[in-house]
């Protein structure tokens, strides 16, 4: 044989799994929360969001080009989850400066400062998000209330979002039982009838959003499980306590961001742990913090801040908390 | 149906691509020339006790086992020594190998070569594994670890029970398949020698539930048979690694650093039972085995029994290469090792031969950052962490390698089989796995 052949070390075959079949996979996992937030806030849900994906596409490839001069990779789908995912926490009708700002905050501070893809510490839309919200707090709290197919009007009327309305009602000493008719009922909630970030309305399409996530095996249920358990568990027992006082621990699962951020956001592969074992401590911190900051903080909602306090213990997390090697557990038959 | 048994940590499912599952075994024609390497086995290579121009019949030794860990090696044919000098192996490196021209076939008249099932079951333990040692029995599942080795038990440790890997978990590989299924009886039989040998009144047999037809033959036979059970197990890579079957079986972990008989287990090769088989009732040394020749554009995928030091081009031929072959790999997909040249002899290790096309002979060239999914870790059947092994093998961080188990890997290739981002793991691990184990050997020293 005069043909040279191919030598290489074994393993000679791959799962045929890539880093862009993953994130395209979360983009269409997304997809059915965005179909919600067009029924529910109309075409500027839309332009914010493809304003976003493609503001962030652009500022990475701009950074790459130009700053880092290493060859652009945004068709590995990664720079498209963040713009998604930073449009979801936006209310829909924010100015679209205030977007590409977020964007750039997100791509340019949140990931390509540390390197890119996988070396980022934070999760780089959550960046852009808090970044916006501690710069123009009142752009990113007007938020339009739902208003299914323009029915309602072409104009978006604007108001409080109901983890917001049951905050300002107990801070003044309302009862529970008084607040709740002021806020949609937990069906409502459920299918994402109301104020809010445009893509975190809807616990259902995000929910389906997980389900994809799992059968494609793009993320395993640790994460968004633990946090969701955390969260009910914690504020089932403060409403245990005193029900009057603190709302019902499924109004706190359907409400603010913890869908998308359990899901979505938390499960972020370059912020969030390698294996199930720090997964379970991750996910109960970011639950424990979302709570108290809920009940006891500052803000009506608490968990973008969460998922980032809880990013900062990941390499933490990742050197102290080892998978349980094999040969740990020795049984004698 | 009730839930099949496996190992719980780790593992992959690689396609299974059992193309010459239904071929029945055939013989291989004799080679012109063996070249029958000294070093076939972990251990001690082999010392030649014959010289250039020597007659020599089949079954005769050539090279005699140096040491403990070591094993003979026979003459697979009859026929004139040719030469004994450097040749290339499937490692891809030239060592000693006692080239032999064939002539006829005469077999050494103490060999049995009829082919009636013989039960004699009077042996004692000693003559048992003196038997198998004098018939350079190693194990057959491509380790070639000397069987002998794993028959003599330590002081101080006992073995309760004998476990026969049906496994076959690499993909492609159908040689143990194929032996389940036309040699039950005499694996019954070299399985309860193996019991006498090891003392011990249970074998379990392990065979993945895409091996049905083997499963129910082999159950029909072992019901014959006091202690030995068949046990179906789910299909997952690497369920044929002495420890994960181990675990899949009897639920025991085999501590960090220790052999299974540690647990009181003792694994053997389907194919190293048949061998126990030949070699105690047959007096039949191992000059032969089962090759699987296989690849995707092959059409008439088989098995063969092949004399060892056959070169391989004979098994490739026999089948024919496909336009467009660009990889020859000795042994399974996940663990075998790509050959430099089609001149290699079969050895008793060699499972199967493939041959991969173009498309499939390349790693993707494509390879993005670590993008920290994982994947590795959930793969990883050892529950290693492959993305913190490669970093810190790519820095040389040898004391913290050590300090995370580097040594535990069992290069099973799951945790690179399973990469998305196409990252080398399995290689820099397997650097690191020899500087820290070079270094751990100076520190005793």
């Amino acid at each position: 044989m005069n043909k040279l052949l191919v030598v290489s070390p074994s393993p000679h075959v791959h799962s045929g799994e890539s880093t862009k079949r993953l994130m395209y996979n979360v983009v269409l996992a997304l997809m059915p929360a965005l179909v919600v937030s067009l029924y529910y806030f109309g075409v500027g849900a839309l332009s914010v969001t493809l304003l976003s994906i493609v503001s962030c596409l652009v500022f990475e490839f701009l950074i790459q080009k130009f700053l880092l001069k290493v060859k652009p990779t945004i068709s590995d789908g990664s720079a498209m989850v963040t713009g998604l995912i930073l449009a979801f926490n936006l209310p829909s009708n924010l100015p679209w400066w205030i977007v590409i700002i977020g964007a750039l905050v997100a791509i340019g501070v949140g990931k390509m400062s540390f390197g890119g893809l996988g070396r980022n510490p934070f999760n780089p839309a959550l960046v852009g998000r808090v970044f916006l919200l501690i710069s123009f707090p009142v752009q990113m709290t007007s938020w339009p209330l739902p208003n299914p197919l323009r029915m309602g009007g072409p104009d978006a009327v604007t108001g409080a979002t109901p983890l917001s309305v049951v905050k300002e009602g107990l801070a003044k000493g309302e009862l529970m039982s008084n607040i709740s008719d002021q806020i949609p009922s937990h069906m409502e909630l459920f299918m994402g009838a109301m104020g809010g970030s445009l893509g975190e309305v809807a616990a259902i399409a995000l929910l389906i959003g997980f389900v994809w996530l799992l059968a494609t095996r793009v993320i395993t249920w640790h994460i968004p499980v633990s946090i969701l358990t955390t969260i009910a568990v914690f504020t089932g027992i403060l409403w245990f306590i005193n029900p009057e006082a603190n709302a019902d621990p499924l109004f706190h699962l359907l409400t603010g961001g913890v869908m998308l951020g359990a899901v979505f956001m938390a499960t972020d592969y370059a912020t969030s742990p390698m294996h199930p074992k720090g997964m379970w401590v991750y996910g109960v911190g970011i639950g424990l913090i979302t709570v108290i900051i809920r009940v006891w903080g500052a803000y009506p909602e608490g968990v973008s801040f969460a998922i980032l306090i809880m990013n900062a213990f990941v390499p933490l997390i990742n050197r102290y908390i080892k998978p349980s090697r094999f040969g740990e557990e020795v049984k004698h038959g | 149906m009730n839930m099949l048994k496996t190992f719980r940590k780790g593992g992959v499912h690689p396609p299974g691509y059992k193309f010459s599952a239904k071929k029945p075994v055939e013989v291989l024609p004799l080679p012109k020339q063996v070249v029958i390497p000294i070093s076939q086995h972990i251990g001690a290579p082999a010392a030649p006790v014959v010289a250039k121009g020597d007659k020599v019949l089949v079954g005769q030794v050539i090279a005699k086992s140096a040491g403990f860990v070591s094993a003979n090696i026979h003459s697979s044919v009859s026929g004139t020594v040719v030469s004994i000098g450097p040749a290339l192996d499937a490692s891809g490196y030239k060592k000693t190998a006692i080239t032999i021209s064939v002539e006829g076939d005469e077999w050494l008249p103490e060999i049995d070569r009829n082919a009636t099932l013989k039960k004699d079951f009077s042996l004692s333990t000693e003559d048992i594994i003196a038997k198998i040692n004098e018939a350079g029995i190693v194990g057959l599942g491509g380790a070639a670890f000397p069987s002998h080795v794993k028959l003599s038990v330590p002081k101080g440790k006992k073995a309760d029970v004998l476990i026969i890997n049906g496994v076959e978990c690499e993909p492609y590989l159908t040689a143990d398949h194929r032996l389940m299924l036309e040699k039950a009886d005499e694996l019954m039989v070299g399985t309860i020698i193996l019991m006498k040998a090891l003392g011990v009144k249970r074998a379990l047999i392990g065979v993945e539930n895409n091996k049905r037809d083997a499963i129910a033959n082999l159950k029909q036979k072992a019901s014959q048979y006091k202690g030995v059970e068949v046990q179906a197990l789910k299909v997952k890579y690497p369920q044929g690694s002495e420890k994960q079957l181990i675990k899949a079986l009897i639920n025991r972990e085999v501590p960090s650093g220790n052999l299974p008989i540690e647990v009181g287990a003792v694994v053997h090769n389907v194919g190293t039972a048949f061998a126990v088989y030949e070699a105690v009732q047959k007096n039949k040394p191992l000059v032969e085995r089962v090759v699987t020749v296989t690849g995707k554009d092959i059409e008439n995928a088989s098995n063969f029994v092949v004399r060892i030091g056959t070169p391989i081009s004979n098994l490739i031929d026999k089948v024919g290469m496909p336009e467009g072959t660009a990889k020859i790999v000795s042994g399974g997909p996940m663990m075998g090792k790509s050959l430099l040249s089609t001149d290699v002899p079969v050895a008793k290790g060699t499972s199967g031969v493939l041959l991969f096309s173009q498309n499939d002979a390349k790693r993707s060239e494509e390879q993005p950052s670590c993008i920290r999914c994982g994947k590795c870790v959930s793969a990883c059947p050892m529950g290693l962490e492959p993305y913190l092994l490669i970093r810190l093998s790519q820095r040389n961080m040898l004391e913290k390698m050590e300090q995370e188990q580097i040594l535990d890997c069992i290069e099973c290739g799951s945790c690179t089989f399973a990469c998305p981002a196409n990252l080398p793991l399995l290689d820099y691990i397997r650097l690191g796995k020899t500087e820290v184990g070079a270094m751990v050997r100076n520190r005793k020293k």
